[in-house]
């Protein structure tokens, strides 16, 4: 995709969300929002991931480590043809084939995930498999603010850098709220730079809601120079929603009847972010 | 007393595969010496990967190599393994259904004198609990050799959990029907079975043969395999013989005891008893000291069969 038709993606995407959460009866909105710029340019213009090649060696692979923005990666799926649209209303139901976090059975899905701080390691198992296997293939792990909380990030960010793992990307989603309040008040996660520079990483800061930012981002990323590289994509929490934006109760919640209408008519009629 | 211990055998065999298969790949959490594989390290550096004291890092990293196709065995103290990393054996080995071998070394009380940090004794009722995941306890260097054989071959996730010192060999030979979810019948008996897993087969043998001096026929069952676990056997012994009693280096909790006991409750009146380790702390000491100390013995196993059999 071109620049101009992620930008309607991601307007598309955002109101498909809305949708989906509200059919369902049940999501993580906000983190579903923050993300969804960055799936958008990862699925649609950088990652050579398709239904086509799915069982085809030597492709990329790509692991949203937090899971819980599901119905951002159904919607993108669903976008790029992995399985039919009206599935996505099947969300919330009993015995639905897209339970609420990502699940290896869903068409497109590499990893069970949604117990954060898993994806890292889980990426660099297959970095380094990809590199003994000689494919080029580029790993990407998404992963949220709040999850940089758990131990196991961190083991998996010194062994990436540790052997080297140039072609490992993961993307940080930096939209500095989770379920109790502003990261920086749960468990503080700044300096994020120093953090990830500390470890060996090639660090990258960004606009994550900017889909040209993000693609740019991602191509000097791909440019290998010995380490892996993090890219710290600055989201807004809930974004394009005015009422959601930067509100930690919007994590997870429903939207009532009135707040769907208002929100929808913001999705459709609004310009695009950033 | 052999040599090798089954940690070696395991070795070995990784060695003589690794040639061939080039997508065999060995891991390690800063332990290639304590689960003998450094030799493995030295000899296929591109098919081996270091980890660090980092276990739950260590089975992530093994599982995402295996969604690419690569054949992990991932090694680390089993008491370390079977807890610290155990949400990642269950999401990202058993869920995921990764074709990932999870080997505990130094299993049960093989660190013994080292503490209860080191002891491993809830192994058993952690890894059986998780969908999916095999669980073996081999009891000699033959039995883990016929065993790695088999799991270099297939692809589903196991646990294996292997003791420190050379094990007394149960058997002459590798068993030649070793089947997952099949127990091996040691000695045939009448009167009495005994069942152990892991080094307390080798008791069950000493215990038959001193039953055997009071005229009890004791029959002896190897159940390597703790998951998929064999209870037609439990539920044949309920019905030939006249009790079971089980000896296992595990609380009592989850264990092969208590699978005994659910397999048997579904044949009504027959009895089961379980040696195990208690449900506490253990004290410190070599591994046959504490078993000594907890009465995994052979005559203390011979002795409850005994009260059994003559009511």
């Amino acid at each position: 995709m071109e620049l101009c038709e992620l930008k309607q993606e991601s307007r598309r995407l955002r109101r498909q969300i809305l949708d989906t959460v509200y059919h369902a009866g049940g999501g993580h909105i906000g983190g579903d929002l923050s993300v969804c710029d960055i799936l958008n340019v990862l699925y649609n213009r950088q990652m050579d991931i398709t239904p086509q090649n799915w069982n085809t060696p030597g492709r990329d692979h790509f692991i949203l480590s937090k899971g819980h923005a599901a119905e951002a990666l159904y919607c993108t799926l669903a976008g790029k043809g992995f399985f039919p649209p009206e599935r996505l209303e099947s969300m919330g139901r009993f015995g639905t084939g897209l339970p609420g976090h990502p699940n290896r059975k869903v068409p497109g899905v590499e990893a069970n995930t949604g117990s954060l701080g898993h994806g890292l390691s889980l990426g660099v198992g297959m970095a380094l498999a990809e590199r003994m296997n000689q494919t080029g293939s580029f790993v990407y792990v998404v992963m949220g603010d709040g999850e940089l909380a758990e131990g196991s990030v961190w083991e998996a960010a010194m062994a990436a850098s540790h052997h080297h793992l140039e072609r490992l990307i993961a993307l940080v989603d930096r939209n500095r709220l989770q379920i109790s309040g502003p990261t920086e008040q749960v468990m503080a996660q700044d300096p994020q730079q120093k953090r990830w520079e500390a470890f060996g990483w090639r660090v990258l800061e960004i606009c994550g809601n900017d889909v040209g930012a993000i693609d740019q981002a991602l191509t000097v990323a791909k440019t290998p120079m010995g380490a892996p590289t993090v890219i710290l994509c600055n989201t807004v929490k809930g974004c394009g929603v005015s009422f959601m934006e930067n509100r930690p109760e919007w994590h997870h919640r429903v939207p009532s009847a009135s707040e769907y209408e208002q929100a929808a008519r913001e999705l459709s009629g609004g310009e695009e972010h950033a | 007393m052999p040599e090798c211990s089954n940690r070696e055998i395991i070795c070995q065999e990784l060695l003589k595969a690794a040639g061939e298969d080039r997508d065999l790949v060995v891991l390690c959490s800063d332990s290639r010496g304590s689960a003998s594989l450094a030799p493995f390290a030295e000899r296929f550096p591109s098919q081996f990967v270091e980890l660090g004291i980092a276990e739950q890092n260590l089975v992530s990293v093994a599982a995402g190599m295996a969604l690419c196709g690569k054949r992990p065995f991932a090694a680390s103290p089993a008491c370390f393994l079977s807890s610290r990393a155990l949400e990642q054996a269950k999401v990202d080995v058993a869920y995921s259904a990764a074709n990932v071998k999870l080997i505990g070394i130094s299993g049960g009380v093989s660190y013994g004198a080292l503490g209860m940090t080191h002891h491993s004794t809830q192994d058993i009722a952690a890894f059986t609990s998780l969908p999916g995941m095999r669980v073996f306890l081999p009891c000699d260097g033959h039995e883990t050799q016929a065993l790695m054989k088999l799991l270099l071959k297939d692809g589903s996730p196991a646990y294996l959990r292997v003791s420190r010192s050379p094990s007394r060999d149960v058997y002459e030979s590798e068993p030649q029907d070793l089947t997952p979810g099949r127990m091996i019948e040691v000695r045939p008996g009448r009167d009495v079975t005994l069942i152990g897993c892991g080094e307390t087969v080798a008791i069950a043998k000493d215990a038959a043969a001193l039953l055997k001096e009071s005229g009890i026929e004791a029959r002896v069952l190897d159940s390597f395999c703790l998951k998929p676990f064999d209870g037609a056997a439990v539920r044949r012994a309920a019905t030939e013989t006249r009790g079971i009693v089980t000896i296992e280096e595990h609380q009592p909790q989850g264990g092969l005891g208590a699978l005994c006991a659910q397999a048997a409750a579904r044949r009504g009146g027959c009895p089961v008893r379980s040696i195990a380790l208690p449900d506490a702390p253990l004290i410190a000491g070599s591994q046959r000291e504490v078993f000594d100390y907890y009465g995994l013995t052979a005559q203390n196993l011979a002795d409850t069969a005994a009260r059994l059999v003559r009511g």
